[in-house]
């Protein structure tokens, strides 16, 4: 936590093919505690736009309530953000989405804000298919209400608070893949080059990408018993295979033993290579089920890739919606007009 | 005994079961009085049920043009075995009791002072039809038949009427016109064709039209440019997005790829529903949903960020009788309060009120326009009453010209234009309505973060407590502003100058004006406003100000509006008095002309007793 960014920037530093810089992705100055593990996310959004080459204004951040929830005022200054009500961004992103389907949409949830009050909407956004990125920034624990387990709490784990969680948590990956979720990965904040291809590859997915990244919460939940703490995180991550994004149209140049590695090009041309050794075939959705849960038993928490459709058809395919964005038809495009109204008086006479 | 009599006056109701298809049989005859020229105005009564329940189907035939409810029954068409007792009750004296005589009358039954016209439905069925649903179905079908002969119908209005239901499907025709003549010849060989009580052809219905409440709000909507329509199934509120859904597919489907110029997305709860509406109106479409009295008290929270955050919001809410799961198919206007006042905190929505389907319309219309131009939420208050019947109104109009106001919406250019700093919340011209930007409109200026939290003019998170008050009393301003754009009041002038006057809305309307009129007969005066929008403008506090006794009439128990009028207006709650109805049915004429005649018979004729008590001493 600094009070003041220094308004310097190397002379040298490089624009992205947008001809964006780094700071076109910066924000405000983060309020959240100093070493909570939520600012890495942010940090990683913004080097994933910048790599990406998003324009900034045509990206809508939309969150919930939480501390989670507000770090989007944190990352993306020139995009517009929507602050929602505690459990139901995912219905705002929804309208927002069906309004105008040429944005990118980066939804921010917590575990308190997904798994809890919003576990309904969760779970029908989901199912939707709706076309945005669903980052959940995992804790363990109910920040802004000073502590309090949440459902994602693992069993036996202790807070600050000191007593263990009695109660079954819940897999939000696990339960995303049984809703038909199309994009299912799981990282940690404390591992950017881990996360920046997953958010990457997630805002490039013609559908729905979940990312669940696990968050310590330095001030409540960062104890030697907590299983969201960094050092237990640390010492019990397991990631599926190393990941590489490759933008449509850019050149391939990274460098891989070709019998380790898969390629998945998505639908515009993108494509995620997976350097990984056998441990689940991201393509099958019961094998990223199987490998959760086979991890989950052992102790340990699966990162990576989980699961991509790269088929996947969104909300508005589904829904067979004109091409053109629903906010930008005119009187012209929607009003029947007088004559069409006499025909229908007519019929009802 | 005197049987009643009437050409083109009178109510008939037919009581069937639920499930049994008398539904569009009964919507027959509705069409079929229309159909002659005679002004109608039919009602469904129906239960929370799919199957098996007692339903009724309330006809009001007026010459007179009165097409609200009446009180009391001419004529019974007792189907149902369940509710034939008090289908017998409720008729008036003289009247007619047709019933399946296959049975016959339970004695306990019979009344000496009306008309029992038997007919043999079930014999005639089971004579004609082989199968079992073939003989509940031409059953309903028959006694429409019968009284095509007791009342009059035109036959070949009825027939024309089968010809347009079934078209391009002979057989059905064939079939039902036969069902029709075993009914009508059956009458007219038995009994004295017409009745005391029938119709005759008259030229009165001009251009008017017959629809639902539901379904002019649906068109409204097409019409106003709604494009994003999330909504959650519930009962009275359903057919208004099912109507959308009914003529987009026919008018908004892109000529060249057949793709949708609109996107329904049935949604887990009324909560999403609304934050979707929300969503897609800040991103700049015109969205709405339609609920009823539960989904209301579930919107609430995002109601309030919509108000605070100052987000477009269109809702229709088809009221029906709560609290709670309450009557789910029965009628009230009781949630004025939940809907003017919905959310925690200071808030206040703007409603709009309509009282037939024309205005359903145009509210519905009007709403996205009001909504954009106030940036807040509109809620459209109809009700079951008038979202589900058939209702008679004026033909339906639209100026080609017409253009939608998007509101104070910046463009990029706008923005590029701009000499001083944006704030998406600094009133810049004083009528309390800032300038808003949508999202990916400028790749520098103009974004901005929308949040239920405070904040300052510039958007900016702050729980300074000046900058929130200011906040708030601009809130209050921009309500100020929505007073001078939304529907003003209709006034009636009695026909004598007087100080007493009457207050309606919405579906109160029709046996309000007619009540005024028995009243006027009796020599009771009272002048009339009929309230068409919330807040309420200043001829509204005009009109309370120059009448000394106003009731107000309504439909819920606690004579809500009479309430939100005492507090907004800051008014004597002596002042106003209440006429309130709430069983669930439509409210009557007779009973609001019996409530107020009462009341003003009291007060202006010395009583009796005193004069007594004088004599005695």
């Amino acid at each position: 936590m600094s009070y003041i960014r220094p308004s310097f920037r190397h002379p040298n530093a490089e624009a992205n093919a947008k001809g964006f810089a780094r700071k076109d992705y910066e924000a405000a100055l983060s309020t959240l505690c100093a070493g909570c593990g939520h600012d890495s996310v942010s940090s990683a959004i913004i080097q994933s736009c910048f790599e990406l080459g998003v324009e900034p204004h045509r990206v809508a951040k939309i969150s919930g309530i939480g501390c989670s929830s507000k770090t989007p005022t944190y990352f993306l200054g020139k995009s517009h953000g929507f602050n929602s009500v505690h459990g139901r961004m995912p219905s705002v992103a929804t309208g927002a989405n069906m309004a105008n389907r040429d944005l990118l949409y980066v939804g921010v949830s917590g575990d308190g804000d997904t798994a809890s009050i919003g576990l309904g909407q969760f779970g029908h956004v989901t199912r939707r298919n709706l076309n945005m990125s669903y980052i959940v920034e995992n804790n363990g624990c109910y920040g802004l209400t000073k502590g309090q387990d949440s459902a994602t709490t693992d069993i036996g784990s202790k807070s600050k608070k000191g007593a263990p969680n009695p109660f079954e948590p819940i897999d939000l990956c696990a339960l995303a893949l049984q809703l038909g979720a199309t994009f299912v990965a799981r990282s940690f904040s404390g591992d950017k080059e881990q996360l920046v291809p997953l958010l990457k590859a997630a805002m490039s997915h013609n559908g729905f990408a979940f990312i669940d990244v696990i968050s310590p919460c330095v001030t409540f939940n960062n104890t030697a018993a907590s299983s969201k703490g960094y050092e237990f995180v640390r010492d019990h991550m397991e990631a599926t295979g190393k990941i590489d994004f490759v933008p449509v149209r850019s050149e391939i140049t990274a460098d891989y033993k070709p019998g380790f590695s898969e390629e998945i090009t998505l639908h515009d041309g993108s494509v995620i290579h997976l350097y990984k050794d056998g441990k689940l075939d991201c393509t099958d959705r019961k094998s990223a089920l199987n490998a959760i849960s086979e991890y989950s038993e052992k102790g340990q928490v699966l990162t990576g890739l989980l699961y991509v459709d790269p088929d996947s058809r969104d909300f508005h395919n589904i829904q067979q919606t004109v091409d053109q964005p629903l906010n930008s038809l005119t009187e012209i495009d929607l009003c029947p007009g007088s004559r069409a109204l006499a025909a229908i008086n007519a019929s009802l006479r | 005994m005197k049987s009643i009599e009437a050409v083109n006056e009178f109510v008939i109701r037919f009581a069937n079961v639920n499930g049994t298809g008398s539904a569009s049989a009964n919507a027959m005859f509705g069409k079929s009085v229309f159909r002659m020229g005679i002004p109608v105005s039919p009602k469904n009564i129906f239960p929370s049920n799919i199957q098996g329940l007692p339903t009724w189907y309330e006809v009001r035939v007026s010459e007179k043009n009165y097409l609200g409810r009446r009180g009391g029954v001419d004529i019974a068409v007792a189907i149902n075995p369940q509710s034939m007792a008090q289908d017998m009750t409720d008729l008036n004296p003289g009247g007619f009791f047709i019933y399946d005589n296959t049975k016959a009358l339970d004695l306990r039954l019979h009344r000496d002072d009306v008309n029992l016209i038997g007919l043999p439905l079930t014999d005639i069925c089971r004579r004609e039809y082989s199968q079992a649903r073939q003989r509940q179905l031409f059953k309903n079908v028959i006694y429409i038949g019968a009284l095509s002969a007791l009342l009059d119908i035109e036959f070949s209005v009825l027939t024309d009427l089968v010809g347009a239901q079934f078209k391009g499907k002979e057989k059905l025709i064939a079939s039902n016109i036969h069902a029709l003549e075993l009914g009508y010849q059956y009458a007219q060989d038995n009994f004295s064709c017409p009745l005391s009580i029938r119709l005759e052809r008259r030229d009165l219905i001009g251009d008017r039209v017959l629809l639902e409440g539901n379904d002019a709000l649906a068109l409204g909507a097409v019409y106003g440019g709604a494009t994003v329509v999330p909504w959650y199934p519930l009962t009275p509120s359903t057919s208004v997005i099912e109507g959308f859904e009914k003529y987009a597919n026919r008018l908004r489907i892109d000529p060249g790829s057949g793709d949708r110029r609109f996107c329904v997305a049935q949604a887990e709860d009324e909560l999403a529903a609304i934050g979707m509406v929300i969503g897609a109106s800040w991103n700049g479409a015109r969205s709405f949903t339609a609920t009823s009295g539960p989904g209301l008290s579930l919107m609430s929270e995002f109601l309030g960020l919509a108000y605070f955050a100052e987000v477009p919001a269109v809702l229709f809410d088809i009221q029906r009788a709560g609290p709670s799961t309450g009557m789910p198919t029965r009628t009230q206007q009781s949630d004025i309060f939940a809907a003017a006042y919905a959310s925690h905190g200071d808030s206040k929505h703007v409603l709009l009120i309509p009282a037939d389907p024309k205005e359903c319309f145009e509210m519905s219309a009007d709403s996205f326009d009001l909504a954009e131009r106030l940036q807040t939420p509109v809620i459209v208050m109809s009700d079951l009453d008038l979202g589900m019947n058939d209702n008679l109104c004026a033909p339906l109009e639209w100026d080609d010209n017409r253009e939608y106001d998007r509101g104070k919406v910046l463009s990029a250019e706008d923005l590029d234009n701009m000499t001083e700093r944006y704030g998406r919340y600094l009133d810049v011209d004083g009528d309390g309505i800032c300038y808003r930007t949508l999202p990916g409109t400028h790749p520098e200026k103009g974004a901005f973060f929308t949040r239920g939290t405070s904040r300052n003019e510039y958007a900016v998170y702050t729980e300074f407590g000046d900058a929130y008050v200011k906040n708030m009393e601009r809130l209050n301003a921009k309500m100020e502003t929505a007073k001078s754009y939304v529907p003003g009041p209709v006034t009636y002038k009695a026909s004598k100058k007087t100080r007493d006057g009457v207050i309606f809305y919405g579906t109160s309307t029709d046996a309000s004006l007619e009540a005024l009129d028995i009243l006027a007969e009796q020599g009771l005066h009272l002048d009339a406003l009929r309230l068409r929008a919330f807040p309420f403008s200043k001829e509204v506090t005009d009109f309370i100000e120059s009448h000394d006794r106003i009731f107000v009439i309504e439909q819920n128990r606690d004579a809500q509006m009479r309430k939100l009028l005492i507090i907004e207006c800051d008014l004597n709650p002596k002042k106003l008095l209440s006429y309130v109805h709430y069983d669930g049915m439509p409210m009557t004429a007779l009973g609001v002309s019996g409530h107020i005649g009462e009341v003003l018979g009291k007060n202006n004729i010395t009583p009796i007793r005193k004069g007594k008590a004088g004599a005695k001493s």
